[in-house]
């Protein structure tokens, strides 16, 4: 579903010491793909989960969330398919 | 509410626990009384349970077959959708010669066939805030097949609310997940708060879906709730399983209870089942 944003990869590599530096540095190279995961007030989309290794982020410190280098970051959106 | 074929409280073909088993039925479930961890006592148990399946779609279909075959002594079917030509590459409970026919009647034709022990319960309605209640209230565990997002929160909802586990499962494309939830540890909600904008995400309809990907995530999805039936093993509770048919990786990331649930948090505002339709911004379309 977010593929299309990042040129069809089923994973990118990304900079940063967050997990808000870590969209902001893919949506330079990506322009749009920040906004499938932010509200346009900058607050995570409630349909869309983010999680760093295994970890919800909603339940560590949101966007805030520190990010290390091995740290894989995994982006769920909601889908109802059955 | 109305039923097809009897009701919920309906017989369960003497199925129920301490009966002995018939000589058939040892024949039949000879393969699971082997199994020490189920035994002629778990057998029992499985011809005693009552499974509602929401949906008899792709995850419905083999969810319900497997189940059938385990002997599970009822199961109930929710689905008002009509079989078509188009659900046929992944919604295997249904034939070329069902094409037409309501889908919880192609259900009960093969359920039958595949094991007469099963006490098929048919719902060929919508699942709604009205009725949702009446229909799960008689079933021991909830197993979700739906499509849309509306009759996802609604189960959700009347799940948790009756303190029914719910299995579920979720297809898109080459890719589909799995959990458990059981009441008091987590709900939909906790996962994902609210629902997608109507048309932010594309339905199997719209995207598509690799047909044999059911077949993974509803037999997931049967094994969890037989395991349940069973108490066996460690269920799929907090924690939601991911699997990627195209690198055919399985991995997991973990469902927290969240203790700001509207419904099953610490200081719950969602008492009684609301209008889901207006909550997701989208009609129920079919549910599987």
């Amino acid at each position: 579903m977010l593929r299309p944003t990042v040129g069809g990869e089923r994973s990118v590599a990304a900079e940063g010491a967050t997990l808000r530096e870590l969209i902001e540095n893919v949506n330079q190279r990506h322009p749009g793909f920040a906004g499938q995961l932010l509200e346009t007030t900058g607050k995570q989309r409630p349909f869309v989960n983010i999680y760093v290794n295994d970890e919800d982020v909603r339940y560590l410190k949101g966007l805030d969330t520190a990010v290390e280098a091995a740290d894989v970051i995994s982006i769920l959106p909601a889908v109802a398919g059955g | 509410m109305s039923s097809t074929n009897g009701t919920a409280n309906g017989t369960t073909n003497g199925a129920v626990k301490g009966t002995a088993l018939t000589l058939d039925q040892a024949r039949r479930y000879a393969r699971h009384i082997i199994l020490p961890e189920v035994g002629p006592m778990g057998q029992r148990q499985l011809l005693a349970a009552k499974v509602l399946l929401i949906g008899a779609g792709g995850l419905g279909s083999p969810a319900a077959l497997y189940l059938a075959a385990a002997g599970v002594g009822r199961i109930g079917i929710v689905d008002y959708d009509t079989v078509d030509l188009s659900n046929l590459h992944r919604q295997i409970i249904h034939g070329h010669h069902n094409i037409g026919v309501a889908k919880v009647d192609s259900v009960r034709e093969r359920l039958h066939d595949v094991n007469p022990d099963v006490d098929v319960v048919t719902f060929n309605e919508p699942i709604t805030s009205e009725n949702a209640f009446d229909i799960i209230r008689d079933f021991d565990i909830v197993v979700n097949g739906s499509d849309n997002f509306p009759t996802r929160y609604l189960v959700n909802d009347a799940c948790y609310l009756l303190k029914k586990p719910l299995v579920d499962g979720t297809l898109f494309r080459f890719e589909g997940r799995a959990n458990v939830f059981l009441p008091g540890k987590g709900c939909y909600r906790c996962l994902f708060p609210a629902p997608p904008p109507p048309g932010a995400v594309p339905s199997c309809a719209e995207a598509g879906v690799l047909g044999a990907m059911c077949g993974v995530i509803g037999t997931i999805q049967a094994v969890e709730t037989v395991k349940l039936i069973l108490n066996l093993g460690d269920p799929l509770v907090n924690r939601l399983m991911l699997f990627d048919s195209l690198s055919m990786e399985f991995r997991e990331v973990k469902i927290p209870r969240d203790p700001n649930c509207p419904l099953c948090g610490d200081n719950p505002t969602i008492h009684e089942l609301i209008d889901y339709e207006a909550f997701c911004g989208a009609p129920v379309t079919t549910l599987g």
